[in-house]
């Protein structure tokens, strides 16, 4: 079994980095190697990630990293994997190194979508890592595709008036092997996911709900609280789909189980600054409720794939 | 020394993984995480969740050169072993 | 191997001759046999490489980067709106130094769609810092192919080499060429040894921020990579000719200039077509020569200024056009003249969106050049007055009807 006490002491992301205080990524990208081990070639599209790795000439990601271009996470890694291919037939390494990439929400849900998409139908032999912060927050915090509903961000003053698209599904959709979600606040979960992600051959998708303190405008001690009752709230859904089929894990599992009591997405929306704009408004409960409604509708859509619900 | 310019062959965005690329981050910190050894029970969550890799696995000891002291160690801890001290109180 | 193809389907050839390992690459007409070449032979067993059937050319030169700063030999090709596409990417393979080689099959930009060749495309990419090479003939093709690799990966240039060849009067034509086999190159051209590696070993973070205390120097190492391929493109031509007996020139290739009173400047098979116009020019007693520039990056400024010294006049010939300005070869040879010579240089655009260029028009225009009829700039071929009836009927009823 998996305990906090199993899992490995080496820090192959290195103290000292240029993250902001409480950074999602940064955690994520702890948990990662913990899972992956050294042998990783990691490949950072433009993000925050791209920032907080420190800056030339020095850099807190201690495996090899190539920073690419904000649109090319799937095509890079289709060449990376391609030339480690090349390099292993021509007697130059033994093990191929694992190619993880690592995108924001703009760099998977909006820019680098078809990028992503190719690679999956490609079949590319690659871990494709999304850390969703719901909003560009390298940029100064302005809004995505993968922001939700009412959600304040520069470009959404009043509240984005759409509600977040549900990639995770589209990538389901590819057919690919292995699709997962995970949250800091559950980080064997997270481990887990991970190393089955790197035994599976074929494209694999992992998505972090990443809470970015300054951008959702909550402290910066609070980010696990804040992933933890985005679980607890369902606005979050933890489940993997592997061959055909979805397993909802951890707090999720519970919760559909009927074990935990799903607490209400208010308790979640009044945690962070950025729902304080819509709330405040008259409509306010209107967005609360089309979100709370917006819960049971990604539950109802992940049932149909969990076969003990279908 | 003045470099000479045909012996430099290449020079690109290539970087070295070192601790404290944004240089000693423990400077940015306003609260300090303390741990308490008596209230401790070394369950490893303060571990697991620093966003820095700034607390050991072996003693649970604090590296406060480079912690920025977000707070996240202080706020999971179950056992509310670390307080977080606001700097100028040192 | 003596052969008769298509120039996209010498491409393929040369690019199996040359060991490439990985090639992504998305089609466009005029290059699409290029990439269903390398396809046929990877299927039939008879290449061995990864084929990466990229989604876009975005994709395309970020999985050729990627690909090569693993260590293995990339190699793609496009063509105009296909370059276009991936500018960002061709930015970033010379920023992050992938001396990856790809083929640019020469197109007009759209609109309107127009599929056959001028520089446009790869004009417009002259600032990236890819090394440039136009070629004027099916052999040609082949044999820089080959020699791009070696002069991209040489650890004095490390940067990324654009083979230009101009669509259908090379890409698609049938001519015999001289294919060497994979055995016969791997002494000239031995597997790819990259300076530094992505290896656990010694893990290193390529790409990352650089601040304004630091980018100057990245980018004049660049600079100092194009300069020092100057010399190795010298040496690696030279190189090549002893083993292989086959020479295009080294930067420059010339044609009859030793004694002439006009040279005639231009890239790819235009200069093809003046060597011919050279010819009835000096039947009718005019000393006309050809100076093609096959490197127009790195810029070949010495062999231009001494050329400066060696003929009376210049007739420069751009089948691109920067707008707002001139032909860019145009600016680039004065740019590199000036200062050292005072003869007079005159610009013809010619060859537009694949306009047939005549030697009839080049022996007319060189004689007014060096008579001092021409103009500084003339558009050679086009006749804009005339040409488009329809257009100008559409506006008049426009201003009928909406004023």
């Amino acid at each position: 079994m998996v305990t906090l006490k199993s899992l490995p002491e080496e820090e192959l992301f290195l103290a000292g980095s240029t993250a902001c205080h409480g950074c999602p990524s940064s955690l994520a990208l702890r948990i990662a190697f913990k899972a992956l081990g050294s042998n990783v070639l990691l490949i950072v599209v433009a993000s925050c990630t791209s920032v907080l790795q420190g800056s030339y000439p020095f850099s807190a990601i201690n495996v090899p990293l190539l920073n690419m271009a904000f649109a090319t996470g799937g095509a890079s890694a289709s060449g990376a994997v391609a030339g480690y291919k090349a390099l292993k037939k021509r007697g130059e390494i033994e093990e191929e190194p694992t190619v993880l990439v690592w995108a924001g929400d703009g760099g998977t849900y909006d820019i680098g979508i078809q990028s992503l998409s190719g690679a999956a139908e490609r079949e590319t032999n690659f871990i494709y890592f999304c850390y969703n912060n719901e909003m560009y927050s390298n940029t100064g915090t302005q809004r995505s595709g993968a922001t939700p509903l009412g959600a304040w961000t520069t470009t959404t003053p009043a509240g984005k008036p759409q509600h977040r698209k549900d990639i995770a599904q589209i990538m389901i959709a590819h057919g690919i092997p292995y699709v997962a979600t995970v949250s800091l606040a559950y980080p064997l979960d997270f481990f887990q996911k991970m190393q089955k992600a790197k035994s599976i051959v074929g494209t694999k998708y992992i998505e972090l709900l990443a809470p970015c303190p300054p951008g959702w405008k909550f402290p910066s001690s609070k980010t696990i609280e804040v992933s933890r009752l985005a679980v607890q709230s369902g606005m979050w859904l933890l489940y993997e789909h592997e061959n055909g089929e979805t397993r909802f894990t951890a707090a999720t599992k519970k919760i559909i189980e009927g074990k935990v009591r799903k607490r209400p997405v208010k308790e979640y929306l009044d945690m962070q600054g950025r729902f304080k704009p819509v709330l405040e408004k008259p409509e306010g409960k209107e967005a609360e409720e089309l979100l709370e409604r917006k819960v049971t509708e990604s539950i109802k859509r992940l049932k149909g794939w969990v076969p003990e619900y279908i | 020394m003045a470099d000479d310019i045909e012996s430099i062959e290449y020079v690109t965005s290539l970087s070295r993984p070192a601790k404290g690329c944004a240089g000693n981050t423990g400077e940015w910190r306003v609260f300090k995480p303390v741990k308490d050894d008596s209230k401790c029970n070394n369950c490893l969550i303060c571990w697991i969740y620093c966003p820095e890799a700034c607390i050991s696995k072996e003693g649970i000891n604090i590296d406060y050169q480079y912690c920025k002291g977000c707070g996240m160690c202080a706020e999971e801890c179950p056992t509310k072993a670390i307080e977080m001290i606001k700097e100028d109180k040192f | 191997m003596r052969v008769l193809e298509t120039g996209n389907h010498l491409v393929a050839l040369a690019a199996r001759a040359a060991g490439v390992e990985v090639v992504p690459a998305y089609p466009i007409t005029p290059q699409t046999q290029v990439i269903e070449k390398i396809a046929e032979l990877i299927a039939a067993g008879q290449m061995d490489a990864e084929y990466i059937p990229v989604e876009s050319e975005h994709s395309a030169c970020a999985a050729l980067v990627a690909a090569s700063l693993t260590g293995a030999r990339a190699f793609s090709a496009t063509s105009a709106h296909g370059l276009a596409y991936m500018h960002e990417m061709v930015h970033f393979a010379a920023g992050i130094r992938a001396p990856v080689v790809m083929v640019n099959v020469n197109r007009a930009l759209g609109p309107g769609w127009n599929i056959w060749c001028d520089h446009q495309d790869s004009i417009s990419q002259r600032d990236t810092g890819w090394l440039q090479l136009y070629a004027a003939s099916h052999q040609e093709v082949v044999d820089s192919v080959i020699q791009g690799y070696r002069i991209a990966e040489d650890w004095s240039v490390l940067l990324p080499h654009m083979i230009n060849i101009d669509a259908f009067v090379l890409s698609h034509t049938y001519m015999d060429a001289e294919v060497p086999e994979i055995d016969e190159v791997k002494d000239f051209l031995p597997p790819y040894k990259p300076r530094w590696k992505f290896d656990p070993r010694l893990p290193v973070t390529h790409g990352s921020v650089v601040y304004p205390d630091d980018f100057s120097e990245t980018r004049q190492s660049m600079q100092i990579g194009q300069e020092n391929a100057r010399r190795v493109i010298r040496e690696v031509c030279k190189e090549y000719s002893e083993l292989f007996g086959r020479w295009h020139g080294d930067l420059v290739e010339e044609y009859r200039i030793d004694d002439a009173d006009i040279a005639i400047v231009a890239m790819g098979t235009i200069a093809s077509e003046s060597k011919v116009a050279v010819d009835v020019l000096r039947e009718e007693g005019v000393c006309a020569g050809v100076f093609r520039v096959r490197y127009f990056r790195p810029f070949p400024i010495e062999e231009i200024r001494s050329l400066g010294h060696r003929v009376k006049s210049v007739l420069v010939i751009d089948r691109d056009y920067s707008y707002g300005m001139e032909g860019a070869l145009f600016t680039e040879l004065k740019g590199a003249l000036y200062g050292y010579s005072e003869i007079p240089v005159r610009n013809l655009i010619v060859g537009l969106g694949g306009r047939d260029v005549s030697y009839e028009l080049i022996v007319d225009m060189a004689k007014k050049a060096l008579s001092g009829e021409l103009g500084e700039i003339t558009w050679g071929d086009s006749r804009l007055t005339s040409a488009h009836r329809v257009t100008l009927e559409c506006l008049e009823d426009f201003k009928k009807i909406f004023g």
